[in-house]
């Protein structure tokens, strides 16, 4: 039973999705849903447990022996990013019920549960597998399954941001595609580790470094690396709560993921970093996403959308770590996946109970006034996430941007530094118009104190604690980065 | 001209590539965006599926008289790519509906300008 986690990672949410569909009730969905999210969150832990204890270890799939099977390989970093993505899981969950029954049809319930545990399960798998094309599958599932939960959304204009979010979502995984085709026709596998054995003393081969710019492009849209980001602030400005909470905290993450995937295990990063102007592309593009995503964000009055573009900007702090280059610099980025993933995690679940409780269709800042006194816990919850996330010392968020400065001073770029110092300053700004709107003004109409459910609330409150919690004991997030890090880089010393 | 006959194959390929994302690019109407992605997406079938054959070469079943063989594992990953291509314009199309439902229109310039009187 043991030996088989790392499928059974993937296979029971990948099951769940049929059953709920075939039982169509929202209350088996919800239990379904919760019961295997937990179970996720427990596998991922041993697979990690694992990984510490007993280093980097893979599965063959059908008993297939790799490179001919598909082979699941769970090491330092696939470890990391499983935890991150099914820990975020284990919140949304339980806070799902109250959410989508408030927001959705209830004969349309089950299906949202359905799509959610397929979006689970293909970025588990993208996380898990060792293989090229297997991951294009599994990317196209939580891809296909995230334009339907965006689809779901109340609003209108929720149809068409699904609708250009999946015609820029399937360009970049059809441009990845192209870029493992290529690999393949070189080299005739597709198994990762085996193709990094095969490009070696061909990096320069011309296939191969148009290979390189299909799967950086084609990744970078699902990122949203900045300039390709225009998909994601309609996308979660109009997604259901609990979809636009699971999705900030997961998806972009999970392809940051691919993109150091292949260009430090698979590509030789030598050639990569050294022959190619790869650290300044990604140093250029990050501090661009840093600072003018969050210059939008000031002057946004919807306040998911606020997020939103927030998150581009923060997606600028975790692809800095790749521009840098370094130990510290990496550890950095990859504490980020789940440092902002249980930062926007709280913010979107807990605007979820604050869009419950308004009946509003849409937030705006001027409709959170008087927000300290109607909804005080939900208000303090998402001061202390928005704390997280301009990086006060003591939250998640400081953890990330001290490792990445560190990184950036071992580079000697002091611009990097000074745009980290601006990018949080900028933060601090609109932050602050939450800040002020909650607290320092009177809102108007009712003023009687009503919280969101418990369930949602809890759910909002824990992940903002976790934001506490990582920012005074780092033993999960820095030293699972670190460990990530250091594999990552040990074909560079 | 040899250049171009030796490499019919990548040509058609890339023929198609480019004008798929034209379409999608330049096109406002969302069904014709769709048909662009569709030819976008085809054409990666083309990349992956025509260098599996080699001139000469028969089905990977081994039995006297033949030694060259064509490679069927291209053929597996595109039956794959297809099935993902036909639900994504399955998911595509399905919304398509939607949006026509709501907006009464699917061109993209006038859903816009219904988007912008909303929150006029």
């Amino acid at each position: 039973m043991l030996e088989h986690l790392p499928a059974l990672q993937v296979v029971l949410p990948l099951v769940a999705a049929p059953l709920i569909v075939l039982a169509r009730s929202a209350r088996f969905a919800w239990l379904a849903t919760t019961a295997v999210s937990y179970a996720c969150l427990v596998i991922a832990a041993l697979l990690a447990s694992r990984v510490a204890s007993g280093g980097a270890f893979s599965y063959a799939l059908g008993s297939w022996e790799p490179p001919w099977g598909i082979e699941y390989r769970v090491d330092a970093l696939s470890a990391f990013v499983l935890v991150a993505v099914s820990l975020t899981a284990s919140f949304v969950a339980p806070y799902a019920r109250r959410s989508i029954a408030a927001e959705l049809d209830p004969d349309r319930q089950y299906l949202m549960y359905a799509m959610y545990c397929l979006c689970l399960a293909g970025l588990l798998g993208i996380t898990i597998t060792g293989d090229a094309f297997n991951l294009f599958v599994f990317l196209e599932i939580s891809s296909l399954a995230s334009y339907v939960l965006i689809a779901l959304g109340r609003r209108r204009q929720a149809l068409f941001a699904a609708y250009q979010y999946m015609l820029m979502g399937t360009v970049g995984a059809t441009f990845y595609v192209i870029g493992v085709g290529l690999l393949y026709l070189v080299t005739g596998t597709l198994n990762l580790a085996d193709l990094a054995e095969r490009l070696r003393g061909v990096e320069d081969l011309r296939p191969v470094l148009a290979a390189l710019a299909f799967i950086t492009v084609g990744i970078g849209l699902k990122l949203a690396l900045f300039p390709l980001h225009q998909w994601l602030p309609n996308a979660y400005a109009y997604a259901p709560s609990m979809a636009t909470a699971f999705l900030a905290a997961t998806a972009t993450k999970v392809s940051v993921y691919v993109l150091l995937r292949f260009y430090f295990t698979v590509f030789d990063p030598a050639a990569l970093f050294e022959r190619l102007p790869t650290r300044e592309t990604f140093l250029v593009l990050s501090v661009a996403a840093m600072i003018l995503a969050s210059l939008v964000a000031v002057y946004e009055a919807d306040v998911k959308r606020l997020f939103a573009w927030s998150s581009v900007g923060q997606i600028g702090y975790i692809t800095l770590g790749i521009g840098l280059e370094n130990h510290s610099g990496l550890t950095g980025s990859i504490a980020h996946l789940l440092n902002h993933g249980v930062t926007k995690g709280a913010i979107f679940l807990l605007l979820g109970g604050v869009a419950l409780r308004s009946g509003a269709l849409c937030i705006t800042v001027d409709s959170l006034a008087g927000l300290g006194r109607r909804m005080p816990l939900t208000a303090f919850g998402l001061v202390i996430a928005g704390l997280s996330l301009i990086g006060v010392p003591g939250t998640a968020g400081f953890v990330t941007k001290w490792y990445l400065i560190l990184g950036a001073i071992e580079r000697g770029a002091w611009w990097v530094v000074a745009a980290i110092l601006l990018s949080s300053l900028i933060a601090v700004a609109y932050v602050w118009r939450l800040v002020e709107a909650a607290y320092l003004r009177d809102g108007k109409g009712a003023t009687a104190r009503l919280e969101a459910p418990v369930g949602m609330l809890a759910a909002g409150l824990a992940m903002a604690g976790l934001c506490v919690y990582f920012g005074f004991f780092t033993s999960i997030n820095v030293e699972g980065a670190s460990e990530a890090a250091s594999f990552l880089l040990r074909r560079r010393q | 001209m040899s250049a171009i006959a030796a490499h019919f194959s990548y040509w058609v390929t890339l023929f198609l590539m480019i004008a798929g994302l034209y379409i999608l690019i330049a096109r406002g109407n969302l069904m014709k965006k769709l048909i662009g992605l569709a030819v976008f997406q085809t054409s990666v079938y083309l990349l992956y599926i025509a260098p599996g054959k080699l001139v000469g070469g028969t089905a990977p079943i081994v039995a006297a008289g033949f030694a060259t063989y064509s490679n069927p594992l291209p053929h597996v990953l595109i039956l794959t790519a297809i099935v993902v291509g036909v639900a994504t314009l399955a998911l595509g199309l399905a919304i398509t509906v939607r949006i026509r439902e709501a907006y009464g229109s699917i061109e993209e310039d006038e859903i816009l300008e219904r988007d912008r009187a909303d929150e006029r």
